[in-house]
This record gives structure tokens, sequence and C-alpha cells, in this order.
């Protein structure tokens, strides 16, 4: 019993300290959407619809630079695959009324999977997925409102203070723990590669859902030793 | 409808079912292809370092190089130094402003 509250609160601990490492990244996707036009209700739309950080900057990367409403939604939906996968390695965890499990399953995130399936027992990720989930989901809105409002008021500040800087700044430490793992890095050679070789060319928002061709040169599906998700 | 609001829609829609077949479809009956599990958990990278480029690197459909890879570069070596998400964000704003005032 007493382990078990032990290893609650260090779950609800875990889930706000990746909360609030969360937070730089919603006040930058705020400042992005403020920057892009994008307006409040927008930008909290984004962050609570579709829920997912990688994507929600890819879809508004590519409408800011002027790229169609398909290249936004397919650059999207690309960066939110892994979800599926996800939700197949979390659902045993989460059993329960059709309801239930069509409510939780918004929180199909990085960090709750993250956090869940680094449990023990169906309780305890089921716990894990919870908390992670509702953490980043109440910070990751709160300072996506934040950003959004604070800097749609005063637009120059975003060139003038190299907001817009965050943006690429922010993929980077999306990927760069992920760049440690050899098919990673190479994946992610190609696909820088193939983007700046296709931005003077092609719409925007091609270069990025082209990049993701170099999953090809790698061939993931016959390596034999894994790349697993913690 | 403005754009925006459309890829909220459509891309909200599909992620959402993306993340709900799991729990809601295949339960803990069905198992995917490991296959498409090693491609699925692959594919952000590639996207994102794509973005990195476009991000730094297109203004309105052309290459542009302007003070956001001062930026990145900042960014870069925060995140070498293993530094706190935070002062990534912080330093790459701080040297792309600095590079703005002094030399641009």
């Amino acid at each position: 019993m007493a382990t078990n509250d032990a290893q609650r609160r260090s779950i609800r601990a875990q889930a706000l300290s990746i909360g609030l490492a969360i937070c730089p990244f919603g006040l930058a996707f705020g400042a992005l959407c403020a920057e892009s036009g994008i307006g409040v209700w927008e930008a909290l739309g984004f962050s609570s619809i579709v829920f997912g950080g990688s994507s929600q900057f890819a879809a508004v990367s590519v409408l800011a630079d002027d790229g169609t409403v398909i290249a936004a939604i397919t650059a999207g939906l690309l960066l939110n695959l892994r979800s599926l996968a996800f939700g197949v390695s979390m659902a045993p965890s989460l059993k329960g009324s059709l309801l239930w499990r069509a409510g939780v399953s918004q929180l199909m995130i990085d960090e709750s999977t993250a956090i869940g399936s680094s449990q023990a027992t169906h309780e305890l990720r089921r716990y894990g997925y919870l908390w992670g989930g509702l953490s980043v989901f109440v910070l990751w809105n709160t300072t996506t409102l934040i950003g959004v409002s604070v800097l749609s008021e005063a637009e120059s500040l975003i060139t003038d203070l190299g907001i817009d800087a965050t943006i690429p700044a922010a993929f980077l430490g999306l990927i760069w723990n992920k760049l440690e793992n050899a098919n990673h890095r190479a994946v992610a050679v190609i696909g820088a590669i193939t983007s700046l070789i296709l931005i003077p060319f092609t719409p925007a928002g091609i270069p990025v859902i082209a990049a993701a061709s170099a999953i090809i040169w790698v061939q993931p599906w016959v390596v034999r030793e894994g790349d697993s998700h913690e | 409808m403005s754009d925006a609001v459309l890829v909220v829609i459509f891309l909200g829609v599909g992620t959402y079912v993306l993340k709900a077949l799991g729990p809601m479809y295949f339960g803990n009956r069905r198992e995917l292809p490991s296959k498409f599990k090693t491609m699925a958990l692959l594919l952000p990278t590639p996207l994102i370092a794509a973005l990195v480029i476009t991000s730094t690197f297109s203004s309105d459909n052309a290459l542009t190089f302007d003070a956001r890879i001062v930026g990145v570069i900042a960014a870069g070596l925060a995140l070498w130094k293993k530094l706190p998400f935070v002062f990534v964000v912080v330093f790459a704003a701080f040297a792309t402003a600095m590079f703005r005032l002094l030399v641009a």
C-alpha cells in the first residue's frame, strides 16, 4: 500500500516536471501563431483539439509560409502517425467504458505515453498516462494562450526580440536527443538536405512532407536492433 | 472559414482518429506490424529536421540567410551543453535579437 502511494507521488512529480518542461514550447507555439496572424481562438483550437506539439508547429509553419491547407494537414498527420503506435501499446492499460476510452484517447501524446508505459502495473500505467496527459494539456494550453495573446498585441516584438528564431530552436530541441541513435541521425540529415534543396522549387509545406521519404533510405523495416520508445 | 480553422478541424479529427484507434478498436487483442511501429516512430525525425531547415532558411518560398541562423546555432550550442530547454529557446531569441541590433 505504502509503496503504491510512494509510486503515485513520484508519478505525479514526474508528470508535473514534464508539464513544466513543455511550457517554453507552448509559449513558442503561441508566438508562432501570433507571428502567422493566427488568432487566440484558433491557437487554442490547435492546442486543445489537435493537441500534439510537433504537428501543431508543423501545420502552422506551413500556413505561415503560405502553404496550402492540404499541405499543412498532411505534414501534421504524418507527424501524428506515431499516436497510433502509442495507442496500441497503451490500450491494455486504458480499458473501460466506450465513453471513457473515447475521452482518454485525446491525451495520447509522447509525454503521457512515456510516463505511462514506464510503469510496472496496468493500474500505475493508467495513472501515469492520465497525470502526464492532463498536466501537459493544462500547461500547454495555458502557455499557448499567454504566448499568442501577449505577442499578437505587439507584433514588432517578434523580430526585435528574436522570437522568430525560437521556432527552429524548438524543433531542434524536439529531435536533439533522438540524434544519438544512428538511424535517427541518418534520416534527420537526409530529411534536412531534402528540404533545403526543395525550398526554392516547391510550394511551402512540400519540402517538409518530402523529407518523410528519408526513411526509405534507412529502411527501418530491415533493421534488427530496433528503435524502441521508452 | 479561415485556413487555420480548416486545419484545426481536419488535422484535429485525423489526429484524434489516430490517437483513439488503439484504445477504441485494437484493444489488446491485436498488434500492429512491428514494421509499422518502427516506421511511425522514425518518421517524426526527418520531418522535424526539415522543419528546422524551413523555419531557419525559408521565407516567401525562397532560400533566405538572415539572423535566425545565429539563433539556431546558439540553440545548438545550448543543447550540446545539455542546458534546460528554456535556455535553449531564450538563447536562440537573444542571439538573434543581438545580431539584428548590432549587425543588421
